[in-house]
């Protein structure tokens, strides 16, 4: 797999909200239909950049992230393609009603932004760390579940979801996170990618947690533990051909993610595995709220980070 | 009122050591607010610090969570906890979170950060509060963007459907909130007539003016038959010149350098009080 070859040294760090700005303000240049729409949160997302492009093709709506999703059904009923960018806690936290029947129902083509996803938020605090939103968007029909492991992927996944026609949730995050990606690693909804190659146990993990689970598998490999790494970043639809291949090979698997176990990315895997009963172990977070705390302390408290892998694997080695 | 203002004061200086300290959060709403919290928790609102849950209490719930700084400083220097722990805000295994978390801390009332969940819950209480018969009073920490949310309008048609005259809405009007000044993100006005055609008794004050301040919560107390609603004029970042009436101070805290010049001029402010 083509990946960052200074992964491991100096590697370049920028968050995924970046890559969401970046890739709609450059699809903006061409597609005219594109429409962003922001609840008094334009910066953090990083709509900003698409807003100052092009004012008239941006919308303010104030704090009022119900009435935004209903908005943009109604634009992307009129032939716009409307993306809604807040914090995941606030859209699709409370804007969730209107996500599921004004958008998913309708099957309208909106795009929606999760900003701020998962605990490494920090200091912000437990009602600002969606932990929950992989599973509240995992159950709607219609809806495409996006969760980029880097800015890179998360610039192409905005791309790739502008093609695609219909419903999309586009996870990100706040922090700055290591660029694992390159403009070569292939990327296509629907499928995940083996970033590294392994026979004793298969890390199948999204978002932030891809960049731990190589981490933990070089760390391992010291050891003389063989892991096969998986960027899972397709939630829904998921890539059942990869999962059920990479769990064949090793027969032992650990999903990692940012976000709470139940319902999450791994109990989605755990969903296709059913077909293929294999030993799984969940790195995430285990059925409690966050707090307040620096974004490492956190990810180390709360067992979402290379260490809490290596433990799982440990484990499932037993 | 002297003894009001300098505690305000006092406030607005743990306000700026505990952002500092905590190296995020916000600064704009907590210093303008600092009077009110301070007018309710040291003059007006039947509370104490000894008994914090005692059942006939009057409830402060506060629904635009962000400026939890103000509440946390007022409660400490009031005496429900140390003052000391003011520093661990926003810090690993604290109580003080960097949104509240209802009950962590002694006069917690609610959780709150997601805009607008405060007003709602008002509501609940002042609905228990008279189905009860009691004469404890709920107050309910609001802003103006906040007002952007459908749910805030709902708790008031809730409140004034029930005449809800142990319930008063105070509104943080700072005109200001994160992308710029509120009537330019999502126009308001005209607040006061808006918010009497939902059937609520509205006040307009200086929120930054204990007299006035004071008068409108006696006045709200006395008015029956509905709620009321304290159109708090205040100016957001309040005391510190460099952070006053600008949004850009909505939710950054001040570095090193920026906080030693906003507490020489608290200290200033304090010694003109004397
Ligand atoms: C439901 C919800 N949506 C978005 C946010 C993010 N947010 C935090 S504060 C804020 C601005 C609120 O305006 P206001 O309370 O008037 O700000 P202040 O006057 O304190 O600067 C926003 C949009 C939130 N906390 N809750
Ligand atoms: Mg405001």
């Amino acid at each position: 797999m083509i990946l960052n070859p200074k992964l491991f040294e100096e590697v370049e760090k920028t968050p995924t909200r970046d890559g969401y700005g970046k890739g709609v303000l450059k699809a903006g240049k061409t597609n005219k239909n594109i429409v962003v729409l922001s609840a008094d949160l334009a910066e953090s997302t990083r709509s900003h950049w698409f807003a100052e492009a092009f004012p008239k093709r941006f919308i303010e709506v104030g704090v009022a992230e119900q009435n935004m999703m209903g908005a943009a059904a109604g634009l992307a009923l009129s032939g716009k393609i409307p993306f809604v960018s807040s914090y995941a806690v606030f859209s699709p936290g409370r804007s969730w009603d209107h996500l599921r029947v004004a958008v998913c129902y309708t099957n309208a083509n909106v795009k929606i932004i999760g900003a701020h996803a998962g605990i490494s938020v920090g200091p912000d605090g437990a009602t600002h760390q969606a932990l929950e939103d992989i599973a509240i968007t995992r159950v709607l029909p219609n809806l495409v579940v996006e969760v980029p492991c880097d800015a890179l992927e998360a610039e192409k996944t905005t791309l790739a979801i502008i093609k695609r026609k219909g419903p999309c949730y586009l996870r990100l995050g706040r922090e700055k996170t290591p660029v694992i990606t390159t403009n070569k690693t292939p990327f296509k909804i629907g499928k995940a990618e083996v970033f590294r190659e392994g026979r004793d146990v298969s890390i199948i993990a999204c978002g932030s947690m891809v960049y731990e689970a190589l981490l933990a598998a070089q760390q391992l490999a010291k050891e003389g533990i063989d892991c096969e790494v998986v960027n899972n970043h397709s939630i829904k639809p998921i890539d059942e051909k990869t999962i059920l291949k990479t769990a064949r090979k090793t027969g032992r698997v650990v999903t990692a993610e940012e976000h709470q176990v139940f319902g999450g990315m791994g109990s989605a895997v755990a969903e296709v595995l059913a077909q293929h009963p294999t030993r799984i172990e969940f790195v995430g977070m285990l059925d409690c709220f966050g707090e307040s705390g620096k974004p490492s302390e956190l990810m180390a408290k709360y067992k979402m980070d290379s260490k809490a892998i290596i433990k799982a694997v440990h484990k499932i080695l037993q | 009122m002297k003894e009001l203002m300098l505690t305000a004061n006092k406030i607005r200086q743990d306000v700026i050591e505990m952002l500092v300290e905590a190296g995020s959060g916000h600064s704009a709403g907590p210093l303008g607010m600092a009077d009110v919290f301070t007018a309710l928790y040291f003059n007006h609102a039947r509370i104490n610090p000894k008994k914090p849950w005692d059942e006939n209490r009057d409830r402060i719930v506060l629904s635009n969570g962000h400026i939890c700084p103000v509440w946390y400083a007022t409660l400490a220097e009031r005496g429900f906890f140390p003052v000391r722990e003011l520093k661990t805000l926003r810090k690993i295994n604290s109580r003080l979170q960097g949104h509240p978390h209802a009950r962590e801390l002694p006069g917690i009332e609610n959780s709150g950060g997601p805009l607008g969940q405060g007003c709602n819950i008002g509501v609940g209480m002042a609905l228990a509060g008279k189905m009860d018969k009691k004469n404890w009073r709920v107050y309910a920490l609001l802003s103006d963007g906040e007002l952007n949310e459908g749910c805030d309008w709902e708790a008031f048609m809730l409140a004034a459907k029930y005449e809800l005259d142990n319930l008063c809405f105070i509104i943080d009007r700072n005109n200001i909130q994160i992308e710029g000044p509120s009537d330019k993100v999502m126009p308001l006005e005209p607040l006061k007539k808006k918010l009497e055609s939902f059937n609520l008794h509205v006040i307009e004050v200086n929120g930054n003016d204990f007299k006035q301040v004071l008068n409108a919560l006696e006045k709200a107390g006395k008015t029956k038959g509905m709620p009321t609603a304290i159109i708090a004029k205040t100016t957001p970042g309040k005391g510190v010149s460099f952070m006053e009436n600008d949004y850009k101070w909505h939710g950054k805290p001040p570095n090193k350098e920026e906080a030693e010049k906003a507490l020489k001029e608290l200290r200033r402010q304090r010694t003109e009080l004397l």
